[in-house]
């Protein structure tokens, strides 16, 4: 078991790091040199249509404050279309179950979640959302929340790589073309992939199946939930979104049937930020660059998955005592993926912003759950979700190239760019922002009769779900720690404006540092530059992100996981 | 001015250094520097806790992290004040020679009126004689005369000062050793090239340079984050059961504040401008001395600083049919008389073919014939001979002769390579040519190699031919040259250069250099040189040494990689520190959390306190590598990178954990708490 465990690992990266050069050039031919690709015969008409209907706009190139309002526009624009179908849901089609409207505080919880690609769900997608309200509501926005985000990485790599001009690209003109060239075609194939493998996709109303045993006190039959799930699945999964059909998300058998598709999601949630490394590489004609970026990921990504693996696989140390089965924490996974696979698509999922969850990271270990709120916390960058990930991680570059940057004895540089107190200054306002939208919400909550209401567990454990649910919102991950109940007014309310300025507030220092860095001159690379590739920056990348996330998160989680592991090794004692 | 090498602590400095610190606790000052200021704030807050009624500690613990917070306040202040007082000592020596001085100040149709110092303005004339000071700084107008800057540069050989060319500036507090002249004054009292010197030695006027302005900010933004991280951990712990008291939580928060970096941020900007001025050499702002760190392109005339500056003879090459020896002998005998460096070069190497000195007094029945521009040569006539030496067309011309092909041949080889060839005749007899050529001064080659190890490309500037210069530039080892240069070339090419995106540094000393010392992004400026070559660059060096560029880009590169590894290193130690406190902080309520103290150190209290004094004392430890800088050896750039990181980022890592340890111990040993 455990050596299929270990070459299932290997497959997993081996295959991650080969599709990254072939994707990761497509990429830079759908944004950078804008040409056909294999696709443009199916959808060149519908891009064709597309740019024709937005006019002149397309063509130009725009300042990183037209690209932010546009993105802004075009944001607003989508959460208010998905707030006014889940309103208005019960008047829509596609509704076979009859659902009432969505309540006012929880559709703009939800639609903010989804315009913010962060898809925290404060509701049962089967008891709640009509099949309408999933496709049009929430799917459309699975397609273009990611298409934003890899948008505005890409305008901040082309910031980085342009020299002396002013412009960062064209908004729309990168939201059409990643939409259309790559999440809508992958989505159609995954999707098809995923129904091969038996994830349904219909509008029918639930199946009523009759139960062979009578359960007490209920009808003698079983509601099974049907829908369009592989179309909401695909996209779930590749836009780094997480939102899923059913409440049970990933562990659902009709969301994620077989190993293989178990498998196939990890894959595709890493797919697209792995790829924008080899982009970034080939956009700054530094190829070792990306690949150095992309091994800090995986180091990063490698030692958390350890850290959980381990932990998941000893399990409560209580058991031995107890003379149970020392088979692991096998609590809230299901059977059909195991510890290792849970813990596989746990740290996968929380390094890259994803959200999906094939198991329940409130039952996981102290330290088992640990890990994936401190990925959240780390800002999600280790590989990250669509664009978002990519762009953190570049922050994270330059400030460690900012910090160590002066020991090569020059002021610091990036790529032939000098990083001076402007572009500093937007890096620490993105660092402190993401540490003060989970850390004050989180207090707030943690001192407050609302806020502790909605724990299920008191005492460290308490708190690890409270601060989970805010470094989700802010962290645009939309995973939970599920124990939380968070449907209630405040909490819809708190989570759903930390979502947006998790999303939204943070991209304004990207954009304006792609705009800065644009507007630089270069300084040619010579001996005496700082070397942005090889083992040491490697290092000092994964240093920086380690330190400055532990210093800014370890107080809160010494109260919370931390502690909690000492209690339980230490005196046994659960939450 | 050349201060026998300052030791960092001299007694004087390090008293007046402990009064400065005090002074500088007034936050109006502080606030200058935003880390200590927060610290500051804190150690107020503890002082104030002091007179709370149950402040949950006890009283003597309270009194020992005030006086400890109190404390890292007051030796970031001393660092700064350290590295202030150098710089204020040299001031002092500077002010000396600025005592009242009397000046003649003419003014047309009266007499001269002698008038104080202070009283000159620009463009008074004013005329210094014999063993009088220099009034004020000026341009000779008129005259010639020795003068003694030693006041200034501390060398001690006089200098020679006249009118017209780019020797033509004086500076006041000089002293006329001989002769008269006329001075035009240049600067307005207060004004003066002293004033500005000591104020930029005193750092009155510091401006903060724009990479310290960046890292304020990055520490500031670091601050606040922890500011939000301990003040929600208060929230944390009232839904944990936990009550943390002010102390502890602002010595927590003291302790992962960027202190070591903030406190010894300024005193390491002051020293780097402190270093170069013990390199004599003075930069007009610490901006300069941060981008000579950043220099990528050197511009190095060749004359003077690559080469010994004139043309020295390296070989005989006899005509056939003579010998060496007799080419020596008569070579010498026609140069006896040549006062040029070349013509006692040829004196000298004539000497090595075994022939002894010669002086023209030797020799009485012969007649000299000197060197002068228009005849290209000069010689001796002794009796029926005329021997001559000198440009091989004017000799041919003299000895009425064509050379022999072979001779022919030599002198388009010499200067093909780029030598000089002078020829040696007798009338109607060639004898043989001298190879003269330009000597690249020792070590530079050496120096360059050094350079390129850093990343930066040495250009070399000359008037000669390019054959001439490919020679040379092969021969001293620069990366590229621009032959033919005139002044407008050497602007064009500064800008070419920037253009690229490089920073360009130039050495100069002539009017001419002014426009490229202005344009250059380092512009040393040579002491002797005009005043307008002065005020275009941004350094200037006192002792006029082209070469010292070298020295000055190591100074500025020592200076950002202190930075950078104290940043580094102060960023680092925090980890250690979270380690000390934390488990402080839960064990009372969580007494599980014990493995967590992976110091074991004695108790919760002892814990904080060696964290508090830890904090402070590092600092102190620092201030030396803070005012000398870190280490440097030229290198690429990751070589530099993995060696700093190992030093200081692990340093940085590993040391807090057994200082603290060791602190602990102490503090446990004496019961302190």
């Amino acid at each position: 078991m455990e050596i299929g465990s270990w070459l299932q690992l290997l497959l997993f990266i081996g295959l991650l790091f080969l599709l990254t050069r072939p994707f990761g050039s497509y990429l830079y031919k759908v944004m950078e040199t804008k040409e056909k690709t294999i696709f443009s015969p199916v959808l060149g008409g519908c891009e064709k249509l597309l740019f024709k209907a937005l006019g002149r706009d397309v063509e130009k190139e725009q300042s990183w404050k037209q690209y932010g309002i546009a993105l802004a526009f075009f944001s607003l624009a989508g959460m208010l279309l998905t707030y006014f179908v889940l309103r208005l849901q019960h008047i829509l089609p596609l509704n076979p179950q009859h659902f009432a409207a969505v309540e006012p505080s929880l559709a703009f919880n939800t639609a903010a979640s989804f315009a913010a690609n962060t898809n925290w769900q404060n509701y049962a997608g089967e008891s709640t959302m009509s099949h309408f309200s999933q496709m049009v509501g929430l799917t459309f926005q699975n397609f273009v929340s990611a298409a934003v985000g890899i948008a505005v990485a890409a305008a901040l790599v082309r910031g980085i790589a342009r020299k002396s001009v002013r412009t960062i690209g064209n908004f729309w003109a990168d939201l059409i073309r990643v939409t259309l060239h790559v999440l809508l075609p992958l989505s159609i194939m995954l999707a098809i992939f995923f129904i091969s493998q038996g994830v349904i996709q219909n509008f029918s109303a639930d199946v009523k199946a009759a139960c062979l045993e009578k359960p007490a006190g209920r009808e003698p039959a079983q509601f099974i939930p049907q829908g369009p799930v592989a179309s909401q699945e695909a996209i779930k999964i590749l836009g780094t979104n997480g939102g899923g059909f059913f409440n049970a998300n990933s562990s659902h058998p009709f969301e994620n049937p077989t190993p293989l598709t178990n498998f196939i999601q990890l894959l595709a949630i890493f797919l697209i930020p792995s790829a924008l490394t080899r982009y970034l590489g080939l956009m700054v004609g530094n190829k070792k660059h990306g690949w150095a970026v992309w091994s800090a990921m995986a180091v990063l990504f490698l030692a958390s998955l350890m850290v959980c693996w381990t932990a998941e696989g000893k399990g409560n140390s209580r058991y031995p005592v107890l003379s149970a089965s020392s088979g692991g924490n096998m609590e809230g996974k299901e059977t059909r993926f195991g510890i290792f696979n849970s813990a596989l698509y746990a740290t996968v999922t929380t390094s890259a912003s994803c959200g999906a969850v094939n198991s329940m990271h409130d039952s996981f270990t102290p330290l088992g759950g640990l890990m994936p709120l401190l990925n959240i916390q780390l800002g999600e960058v280790v590989y990250g979700g669509v664009g978002s990930g990519l762009s953190g991680m570049l922050i994270f570059v330059i400030l460690a190239v900012f910090i160590a940057g002066l020991m090569v004895g020059r002021t610091p540089e990036y790529l032939g760019k000098k990083i001076e107190s402007a572009d500093i200054k937007l890096c620490v306002f993105y660092i402190l922002a993401s540490a003060i939208l989970i850390l004050a919400p989180a207090a707030w909550a943690a001192a407050s009769r609302w806020g502790v209401a909605g724990i299920s567990n008191h005492g460290p454990h308490g708190l690890s779900e409270m601060l989970y649910a805010f470094s989700s919102a802010a962290g645009n991950n939309g995973s939970a720690f599920a124990g939380l109940s968070a449907n209630t007014p405040a909490y819809n309310t708190l989570l759903g404006l930390v979502m947006l300025a998790g999303r939204f507030l943070l991209m304004v220092p990207v954009l304006a540092l792609a705009g800065n860095l644009a507007a630089k001159k270069v300084i040619p690379a010579g001996s005496g530059s700082f070397p942005v590739h090889g083992m040491t920056f490697i290092v000092l990348l994964v240093g920086t992100i380690i330190i400055v996330g532990l210093l800014t998160f370890f107080p809160a989680l010494s109260l919370g996981p931390v502690v909690e592991h000492f209690i339980m090794t230490g005196s046994g004692k659960l939450f | 001015m050349r201060t026998a090498a300052t030791s960092i602590f001299q007694k004087d400095i390090l008293k007046q250094a402990v009064m400065d610190a005090v002074k500088k606790l007034d936050p109006r000052s502080l606030a200058r520097n935003p880390v200590m200021f927060v610290t500051e704030c804190c150690a107020l807050l503890t002082t104030a806790a002091l007179f709370q009624k149950s402040s949950g500690e006890p009283r003597g613990f309270i009194i020992q992290i005030s006086l400890w917070l109190w404390f890292t306040v007051l030796f970031a202040n001393f660092a700064e004040a350290v590295a202030e007082g150098r710089g204020k000592a040299q001031a002092d020596s500077l002010r000396k020679t600025r005592s009242h001085t009397t000046a003649n100040r003419m003014q047309p149709g009266q007499e001269n009126a002698p008038v104080p110092a202070e009283a000159l303005r620009k463009n008074d004339i004013v005329a210094v004689s014999a063993g009088e000071t220099v009034p004020a700084d000026g341009e000779v107008i008129s005259g010639i005369a020795t003068v003694d800057e030693s006041a200034i540069t501390g060398e001690s050989a006089p200098v020679i000062r006249e009118s017209g060319g780019d020797r033509s500036a004086v500076t006041g507090g000089t002293k006329v050793l001989s002769d008269k002249i006329i001075v035009r004054v240049t600067a307005n009292p207060g004004e003066s090239f002293l004033d500005r010197m000591i104020s930029l030695v005193e750092g009155a006027n510091r401006q903060k340079t724009p990479n310290e302005i960046a890292l304020t900010i990055l520490l500031s933004a670091l601050s606040v984050i922890f500011l939000v991280a301990i003040f929600t951990l208060k929230f944390f712990g009232i839904y944990s059961g936990a009550w943390f008291s002010i102390t502890v939580l602002v010595s927590l928060l003291v302790c992962l504040l960027p202190t070591t970096i903030g406190g010894l941020l300024s005193a390491i900007g002051i020293a780097g401008i402190d270093r170069l001025v013990q390199k004599n050499v003075l930069a007009m702002s610490g901006r300069a001395v941060e981008a000579a760190g950043d220099i990528d392109v050197l511009l190095l005339d060749k004359t003077g600083t690559i080469t010994l500056g004139d043309r020295q003879a390296v070989r005989f090459i006899p005509a056939p049919g003579i010998t060496v020896g007799t080419l020596a002998d008569i070579a010498q005998l026609a140069s006896l008389s040549d006062e040029t460096p070349e013509g006692r070069s040829i004196v000298i190497l004539a000497k090595k073919h075994g022939l002894r000195g010669r002086s023209i007094a030797e020799i009485p029945d012969a007649r000299f014939v000197s060197f002068s521009a228009q005849t290209r040569m000069s010689g001796i006539d002794i009796g029926l001979h005329q021997f001559r030496k000198g440009a091989p067309d004017a000799i041919a011309a003299f000895a009425a002769i064509e050379f022999p092909q072979e001779m022919k041949r030599v002198i388009e080889e010499i200067s093909r390579e780029g030598g000089t060839a002078l020829a040696v005749a007798e009338k109607e007899e060639a004898l043989g040519v001298i190879h003269l050529k330009d000597i690249v001064k020792g070590g530079l080659r050496d120096r360059f190699i050094r350079l390129r190890a850093m990343g930066i490309k040495t250009i070399m500037i000359t008037g000669d031919n390019r054959l001439t210069a490919a020679t040379i530039a092969r021969e001293a080892g620069v990366d590229d040259f621009l032959a033919e240069a005139r002044p407008e070339d050497k602007m064009a090419l500064i800008r070419k250069e920037q253009r690229n995106g490089y920073l360009v540094a130039m050495t100069g000393d002539g009017t001419n250099d002014a426009p490229a010392l202005a344009q250059a992004d380092v512009g040393v400026a040579m002491n002797t040189g005009t005043q307008a070559a002065k005020e275009a660059g941004n350094m200037v060096d006192l002792d006029s040494n082209p070469t010292k560029l070298i020295e000055i880009i190591e100074t500025g590169k020592q200076m950002l990689m202190t930075r950078g590894a104290l940043t580094t290193f102060s960023i680092a130690n925090d980890v250690a520190k979270y380690f000390a406190i934390l488990p402080a902080m839960l064990i009372v309520l969580f007494p599980e959390i014990a493995p967590l103290n992976i110091m074991k150190l004695g108790s919760p209290l002892s814990a904080i306190l060696s964290a508090v004094v830890f904090n402070a004392m590092i600092i102190i430890l620092l201030i030396p590598l803070a005012l000398k800088g870190v280490k440097f050896k030229p290198m690429k750039a990751m070589a530099l990178l993995r060696r700093n990181l190992v030093i200081y980022g692990l340093g940085g890592l590993a040391i807090p954990f057994a200082g603290i340890k060791i602190i602990d111990i102490v503090v446990n040993f004496f019961h302190l708490t």
